[in-house]
């Protein structure tokens, strides 16, 4: 269940696989699409009061109960628009399923390894942490989320 | 009743294990040398000829026992396999069979004997491999086919004359055949108990109750969706469900049902032992040992109940000399009762004996400085005796190997409040003591009550709901009284401390109500009022743990789907409690104590912050402030360069902490009138420290440590949630007061001292106590370190960590006491809590003595004493002179 292929430690060339991708602020993402277990749309949310900023809320995706994580503050990027409903991308981590909310979903893409890099050594700190690499693809930058630092809410803060 | 139900199990099982040997011979037949099958099928024999002993089965113990034998030369290859060897330990099995059968419908092994198969069974085990070998080799492996008719040989009956076996081996099949089937029938008959029972894993149970969990979701969605519809036949159908459901429910919940009395069954045996061994007389009469709970509770009860019961054989029932002159029978009687009531178990462990004298628990408590005599003063005889569930305490005055040691009955507590449950102890002096413990049912679907707060929905479990409380009219908010600022409620004469839970969740708070809802909570043993917008109704939830993100949230235990599909989270009462500050600090200590305990070496301890010039968050360990005081400026006075004030007849000499840190910076102006001072005592000498504010105490686990160079810092640490920055006494008040410091070094013995810790923070504030002290230290972070310091300094006294790494600190003490200069240097071991300096480990363990880490005033004392046996000892050496 866990094994994904998509553990891999190091920033090292992923496997070419294949990655659904979605946008957060004008950031193109990109997570492999073994680890996405669906996509939906704004789900009812129930808040949680003192937790984390980044928590949104807590969504019932059919009797589970699953954490949603807002991408726009996990990033630290401006909140969205009034009227922008974000959507719900619900990945398999190794702490159950979390609902990553994200812009907007995009395709599912091939991408070539040839074509990865390590990110930017200047990159913003609170991107760095969660940015495994980058694609470059041939109009834009794909940008490899690590979904298990995404979800750990604790990574990054001690250091 | 104890032993019915163990004959029973063991009835159970070991029909099972028969039929697996009937499968397993068969097919060790056809591979002789498999050695596993082999162990495998012996130690069935093994299991069931022990629990015969144990059950005193003398024929069953017997057959068993011989035909262990057999399969134990065979294991150890001392003979081969052959078919009639094989016919024979399935006669064994066979007889095994019947005595069971007759077990279960008398309860009694009958009156046959099985002397033939004995006979046999002995024989066989006298014949050697090589007088065997003759008469019945074994060539190749029989077939199945032929394996079959052997298999069924029937066993002799009981008459039969004995005839060894290597005889019988092929004979009669055809001929006993007729007895077959008789047999057949007995087999079946005698298995009537394994037949109604089946065994099922507990992980296909819990995911049953899971499923079922799922289905009371989907069962209240439906509801929810029924009332906002006005079908007949919808309506209908959803009450079938909800009565199915509930039914189902019920029903799997039972699955995983077990009687108390498995728990109890071991505590006649624990009584016994304890009583003959501390000779008293106690009777142990159980009730109500039918009452059911669920398996994961009954798992998590037994540790708590056995020593429960310890507990009371040995401080509750008296001797019975004692009892005697008390006017009471010579034996005490021991009551265990258990017994549903509103949705819980409460199991009740009561003793006629000596009861628990309030005053004298109070008085420990004091002396274990839990609290100071004018709390316990104000302590209710309630909360007094549930004050034995604190940590390290003991009222016990010896300590004996069965309890007194102060450990124990706050790990009870624990482990019960960790299911939900509740302990409550209530004692009459002379007359008895009762611990009473509540218990959930079960864990997984729990009543609760739903109400609003903010606009979102929250849930309430039951189990810590006392009652409802509707303030209504103008007067509303009027009923609420504040005592210096924290809300009150009179509840029938007594005040009830109240939280807002918005304020508790940083909530947006609802317009001013005419009407306030409050619901009364228990936590632990406190009350308290909380005030909520809204109060719904009770549900059945079933409870789902948060995420991982939001498991550090002490308010909430969880979280529910309600009926409407969307999740609604589950408070933690005590955690609701706790934020809010309604539950007494006294509970915290313990609690703040207790974790300590288990966090073994961790360096929990309650700091004094302050502020100080553009330092924000400062924090001096409180152990070593002596009081906190206001002086007013006026009362500043200056002498010898140096501030000043009058202070209990006294000179106490002011250290302005601010200039100390900022040396240099141009303040000298508003200082707040008037001046806040910390002030520190040396034995018999003050300083005080001139803060600009006292913030909080705080009761932190240290944990993110950064030196700094900065004068007058040791370092910085996070301290609830935010980094202070911890002073350095002594260089504060060297800077400050050099004469104080150093009319203070003239004082003290001028010793050195080696202090080995691990920890550079403790290091530093050890050194820090020390120096004032006037010890000259030494400091070393491990076991070589420390030998280093010893070869390169002369050593008086050492002060170690009784956890030094790598292997403790008795490694220090051997390596000391091997080299003949070492040998008189006396060793100070320190330790975490106050228990083991009572067990006295390190005593035994060679230390001179032994005090808790952070407790400055035994640590000195300790030294000191230490330092006054090596001047007297070396003045008797006549070394006069030199630097002491």
């Amino acid at each position: 269940m866990v094994n994904d292929g998509t553990t891999t430690k190091s920033g090292l060339a992923q496997t070419s696989g294949q990655f659904s991708t979605f946008f957060v602020a004008d950031l193109f993402f990109g997570v492999d699409v073994l680890r996405v277990q669906e996509v939906l749309r704004f789900q009812q949310m129930t808040r949680v009061p003192q937790a984390p900023d980044v928590i949104e809320g807590l969504i019932n995706l059919r009797g589970q109960i699953v954490t949603a994580i807002d991408m726009r503050r996990r990033l630290r990027l401006p909140p969205r628009a009034g009227d922008q409903t974000p959507m719900n991308m619900v990945v398999r981590t190794e702490d159950g399923a979390v609902s990553l909310l994200v812009d907007e979903i995009g395709d599912v893409l091939d991408v070539d390894a040839a074509t990865y890099e390590r990110p930017p050594e200047n990159l913003d700190p609170a991107a760095r942490e969660l940015i495994r690499g980058v694609y470059k693809l041939k109009d834009r930058l794909l940008l490899v989320l690590d979904a298990e630092r995404t979800v750990d809410l604790t990574a990054g803060r001690a250091a | 009743m104890q032993d019915e139900d163990v004959i029973r199990e063991f009835l159970v099982e070991s029909h099972e294990n028969l039929s697996r040997l009937d499968q397993e011979l068969v097919e060790l037949e056809k591979h002789p040398k498999d050695a596993e099958l082999l162990a495998s099928i012996f130690r069935t024999f093994h299991t069931i000829k022990g629990t015969c002993g144990f059950l005193a089965f003398s024929t069953l113990e017997r057959i068993t026992h011989q035909a262990e034998t057999l399969l134990s030369q065979l294991r150890e290859g001392r003979r081969d396999l052959n078919p009639s060897l094989v016919s024979l330990v399935l006669d064994t099995v066979d007889a095994t069979r019947r005595v069971l059968g007759s077990i279960e419908a008398s309860g009694e092994e009958g009156s046959e004997h099985f002397e033939g198969l004995t006979e046999r069974l002995r024989v066989a085990a006298q014949l050697t491999r090589a007088a065997e070998d003759k008469p019945m080799p074994i060539l190749t492996p029989p077939s199945a086919a032929d394996v079959k008719p052997i298999s069924v040989l029937t066993p002799p009956p009981a008459v039969e004359v004995p005839v060894p076996a290597v005889e019988r081996a092929d004979s009669d099949i055809a001929a006993e055949h007729t007895e077959d089937k008789s047999r057949d029938g007995e087999v079946a008959k005698s298995s009537a108990v394994a037949d109604s029972n089946i065994r099922v894993g507990v992980g296909l149970l819990d995911k049953l109750m899971d499923l079922v969990g799922e289905l009371v979701l989907t069962r209240n969605q439906i509801l929810q969706f029924n009332t906002e519809r006005e079908d007949a036949a919808l309506n209908v159908t959803s009450q079938r469900l909800n009565l199915i459901t509930t039914e189902l429910q019920e029903g799997v919940m039972k699955t995983r049902m077990q009687p108390i009395g498995m728990v109890w069954n071991k505590l006649p045996r624990v009584v016994r032992d304890m009583a003959t061994s501390l000779g008293k007389q106690i009777l142990l009469e159980m009730d109500g040992t039918e009452t059911e709970l669920d398996r994961t509770i009954i798992e998590a009860i037994k540790d708590p109940l056995v020593h429960l019961v310890r507990n009371s054989c040995d401080h509750g029932i008296e001797l019975p000399e004692v009892r005697a002159r008390a006017g009471k029978s010579l034996q005490g009687t021991l009551t265990l009762r258990a017994y549903h009531e509103g949705g819980q178990v409460n199991i009740e462990i009561a003793d006629d004996g000596a009861g628990i004298d309030v005053a004298q628990v109070k008085q420990k408590a004091i002396e274990k400085g839990f609290l100071r005599p004018e709390q316990a003063e104000k302590l209710t005889d309630r909360e007094a005796l549930n004050m034995v569930f604190q940590p390290g305490f003991s009222t016990a005055k010896t300590i004996t190997n069965v309890s007194g040691r102060g450990v124990g009955l706050d790990v009870v507590k624990s482990n019960i409040e960790k299911i939900g449950g509740i302990v409550d102890v209530f004692s009459r002096p002379g007359e008895g003591t009762t611990v009473k413990l509540k218990i959930p049912l079960t864990l997984a679907i729990i009543p609760g009550l739903v109400i609003t707060s903010g606009g979102e929905r929250f849930v309430i479990p039951q189990v810590s709901l006392l009652e409802l409380i509707r303030l209504e009219g103008d007067s509303g908010e009027k009923h609420i009284e504040r005592v210096h600022g924290t809300p009150v409620y009179r509840r029938r004469g007594t005040l009830l401390p109240i939280a807002y839970l918005n304020q508790v969740l940083g909530l947006k708070s609802p317009e001013r109500a005419d009407v306030v809802s409050m619901v009364v909570l228990q936590a632990e043993d406190r009350q308290f009022g909380l005030v909520v917008d809204g109060i719904n109704d009770t549900q059945e939830i079933v409870v789902k743990p948060l995420s991982k993100q939001l498991k550090g949230l002490t308010v909430y235990a969880g979280a529910t789907i309600m009926g409407d599909g969307r999740v609604a989270l589950i408070l933690d009462v005590l955690g609701i409690g706790q934020r809010s500050g309604v539950l007494a600090e006294s509970r915290e200590q313990a609690r703040a104590a207790a974790e300590q305990k288990t966090q073994f070496g961790s360096e929990q301890q309650r700091l004094l912050l302050f502020r100080a010039g553009s330092f924000e968050r400062l924090a001096v360990p409180l152990s070593l402030v002596a009081r906190l005081e206001e002086f007013p400026q006026s009362s500043i006075e200056h002498a010898g360069g140096c501030q000043v004030v009058q202070y209990r007849d006294r000179i106490l000499p002011l250290i302005p902490l601010r200039d100390v840190l900022e040396s240099g910076a141009p303040v000298k102006d508003l200082m707040a009138d008037p001046v806040q001072v910390i002030v520190f005592n040396d034995g018999d000498r003050s300083v005080g420290l001139m803060v600009d504010q006292i913030l909080d105490v705080a009761e932190e686990n240290v944990t993110v440590r950064q030196k700094t160079a900065r004068v007058g810092l040791l370092g910085s640490a996070v301290v609830g949630k935010h980094v202070a920055d911890f002073i350095d006494l002594n260089e504060v008040i060297r800077a400050g007061a050099a004469d104080w410091f150093q009319s203070a070094g003239k004082s003290a013995n001028n010793m050195r001292v080696l202090v080995v810790e691990a920890s550079a923070f403790s290091r530093g504030l050890m050194r820090s106590a020390l120096d004032m002290a006037g010890y000259r230290v030494v400091e070393a972070a491990n076991l070589d370190q420390a030998l280093r310091s010893l070869e390169q300094h002369p050593v008086d006294i050492v002060v170690t960590a009784l956890d030094l790494p790598p292997d403790g600190s008795s490694a220090l003490l051997t390596a000391m006491r091997q080299r003949t200069e070492w040998q008189g240097i006396p060793v100070l071991a320190l330790v975490d809590s106050a228990e083991q300096v009572q067990t006295g480990t390190a005593q035994t363990a060679g230390f001179q003595d032994c005090q808790v880490k952070f407790d400055r005033e035994a640590m000195l004392g300790s030294l000191a004493r230490l330092a006054a046996t090596l001047a007297s000892s070396e003045a008797a050496l006549a070394c006069v002179g030199g630097e002491r």
